[in-house]
């Protein structure tokens, strides 16, 4: 018996295409997918994430697109249609029909006000302000503040929290001792305080929250940054003699964009708070530029008995804070499957 | 546990001075001078007034005597009402400030834990779903905005508490509401996510399997577990309270160091703002450092990692 094995002559033969075809629909895998194509799949199976998306998109085409395009002018006074209540036509549900009650009876606000042919949405304010078109501005000018401050937080943060953890060590301890000084007074105290230096206005709002915010994205990364630091594949990088800097744009930056988005998500929504908050005390932005914050505070000194010129743009500040809060728990579930149960 | 101790506190004191300093020189930095009617004043008068307020010398000599001053408690006199030295400012209204922090912290937290440990143990069904809307609702809702409602339907409409002023308990319930629903929700949060992690463990299932009551291994072995983690939430919680404070006190109009430090940011009283600034951070730290320590006592594998490094 020859120790040979005989393998039948058409093994070796190239298979046909017909045969090649065959074997490929014997496969079941599905495509492979890229990491951010998983996340994003896994996004859209998160409703409460996908409904913010969508809500938070709507919101922005709004608030920017009424530059081109507003109901009325945010800035135009019209003392005879003032402290209108909202009237959206075709709905006849107190509230939203353009009534109100004065002295125990309903009346029709604006057929008192002469104003039978238009209609303001969300009403007007003291002045006649149209107040759908001020929160359309008022968010434009959060969101500005919110976004520019989270841009600055990330360039800081992201390269104070990799250069912190890569060099490690002395550096390391030191630059963490800073972070936790700058923690140890609350945020806005120092935002107050850097925007009496830089006298109130939008400009020092936006650099106020920029200095102060960046201290939990440096943690965050600095974090990450020591745990991939240790890895074979920049262990590789380095071993090849790749620059420090190319290094961290090339294999760091993108084992970090799920920890730096996510916590661009949670930002945004403190920033907005922040910018509020200074408002509604009285050192944010003032008149006649107004935000979030400044309608609240106007709304807010005649609640009792124009309850609506509060409520619209608390309900739209919350909406935002809720959909970035939302988005931010749903991006974090996507970008890391283990956190969810 | 001393030399930790020790260094911790040396850290403590560190950084209060280098909180004192950067607020002293940014202070320096500021526009605008103490004096309300400054162009009805001649020269002579102005001088004098600098020189009761300490103003004519040289920075750093104002600085090296504030310095020796705050170690002993004692910030200057403020700007906005004459004679009237800081630290008796701060001390007569840092009470209230403390009474309805200390009280929206404490209901806050306890709340929050029995809402997350209740969504825990219903997981996926509507309780669950009612504490995860609860914790975003409260997260997401600005606590100036809670306490206007709260003041409007509660107070004016149902008049069921007074609506502003400060007095008895009764006055503290609407402050503590608002400034206690955000720590309520964080913690609610994070209490229900370090449940349904424990609840999935190991020795969970051994104590259900060796037949212990549901709430025995709820109370004795998940809660417990689930509880230490908090700790480290109460240090960002107490700044959550302190920012949201300064503006509730301005609304229910209580007599705390939030609406001082408001009040004199209005009005330009810088030795008061420089004082309230150096005791929010002196809290805060103290906030953090009890944290710290507690946490250190309660899980003993912290201790351990502490001494390996």
């Amino acid at each position: 018996m020859a120790d040979t094995v005989k393998l039948p002559e058409d093994s070796f033969k190239p298979i046909s295409a017909d045969d090649r075809a065959a074997l490929d629909s014997e496969k079941i895998a599905a495509p492979s997918l890229t990491f951010a194509q998983d996340a994003w799949r896994r996004l859209k199976k998160n409703k409460g994430a996908w409904a913010s998306l969508i809500i938070l998109a709507i919101i922005f085409l709004m608030a920017f697109g009424s530059i081109f395009v507003s109901p009325h002018n945010p800035n135009a006074v019209n003392p005879s249609y003032a402290n209108l209540p909202s009237k959206i036509p075709g709905i006849n549900i107190n509230g939203f029909n353009g009534t109100l009650v004065q002295a125990g009876q309903r009346i029709d606000a604006y057929k008192q006000a002469g104003a039978s042919n238009v209609h303001y949405i969300m009403g007007t304010d003291y002045l006649g302000r149209d107040l759908f078109s001020r929160v359309l501005y008022g968010t434009r000018v959060s969101l500005i503040i919110a976004l520019v401050a989270t841009l600055f937080d990330l360039t800081i943060g992201v390269a104070y929290g990799m250069f912190s953890g890569w060099k490690g060590g002395r550096i390391d301890t030191f630059m963490q001792r800073v972070i936790e000084i700058i923690l140890s007074i609350p945020n806005l105290v120092v935002i107050v305080l850097l925007i009496l230096i830089l006298k109130p206005g939008m400009l020092s709002i936006i650099i106020a929250i920029a200095l102060t915010s960046w201290t939990n994205m440096a943690r965050l990364v600095r974090a990450q940054t020591l745990e991939l630091k240790e890895q074979e594949f920049i262990l590789a990088a380095r071993t090849l003699g790749e620059r420090p800097l190319k290094i961290a744009f090339k294999h760091l930056l993108p084992n970090l964009s799920s920890v730096i988005i996510i916590n661009t998500m949670f930002t945004i929504p403190n920033a907005i708070f922040f910018e509020a908050t200074l408002s509604y005390i009285g050192i944010g932005i003032s008149s006649p530029q107004a935000s979030l914050g400044t309608l609240l505070n106007d709304g807010q000194k005649n609640f009792q008995f124009l309850p609506y010129q509060m409520w619209w743009p608390a309900l739209v500040l919350s909406i935002i804070m809720l959909a970035f809060n939302l988005l931010g728990d749903g991006l974090r579930d996507a970008f890391d499957p283990r956190t969810k149960e | 546990m001393a030399k930790y101790l020790a260094k911790r506190i040396f850290y403590l004191i560190l950084t209060l001075f280098i909180v004192i300093t950067v607020t002293f020189f940014l202070m320096k930095l500021l526009p605008g001078t103490p004096l309300t009617n400054q162009a009805k004043l001649s020269k002579s008068q102005i001088a004098l007034i600098y020189e009761q307020y300490g103003l004519n010398k040289p920075v750093w000599q104002q600085y090296l005597l504030y310095l020796a001053g705050a170690v002993k408690g004692n910030f200057g006199t403020s700007f906005q009402f004459s004679d009237q030295p800081v630290s008796y400012l701060i001390s007569s209204r840092i009470g209230p400030s403390l009474q309805i922090g200390l009280q929206a912290m404490v209901v806050g937290v306890i709340i929050g834990i029995i809402i997350g440990a209740f969504g825990a143990m219903k997981q996926n069904t509507w309780v669950d779903s009612t504490t995860t809307v609860v914790s975003i609702l409260g997260i997401s809702i600005p606590s100036f905005v809670l306490a206007v409602l709260l003041q409007y339907y509660l107070g004016l409409k149902a008049g069921w508490f007074p609506i502003a002023e400060w007095g008895g308990f009764i006055y503290t319930v609407l402050p503590t509401l608002a400034l206690g629903a955000q720590p309520l929700a964080e913690s609610a949060r994070f209490v229900r996510t370090e449940m349904v992690d424990v609840l999935s463990s190991d020795y969970i299932e051994l104590a259900k399997a060796k037949g212990l009551s549901k709430t025995g291994v709820i109370f004795h072995h998940a809660l417990r577990n689930s509880l230490i983690p908090l700790i480290t939430i109460v240090g960002p919680l107490a700044v959550n309270i302190m920012t949201g404070s300064m503006v509730v006190e301005n609304i229910f109009s209580i007599p705390g160091i939030g609406e001082q430090f408001v009040k004199s940011v209005l009005t330009n009283d810088y030795p008061t703002i420089m004082g309230l600034t150096i005791v929010y951070s002196f809290m805060l730290c103290v906030v953090l450092l009890f944290t710290d320590i507690l946490y250190g006592i309660v899980d003993p594998r912290i201790r351990l990692t502490g001494k390996a490094n």
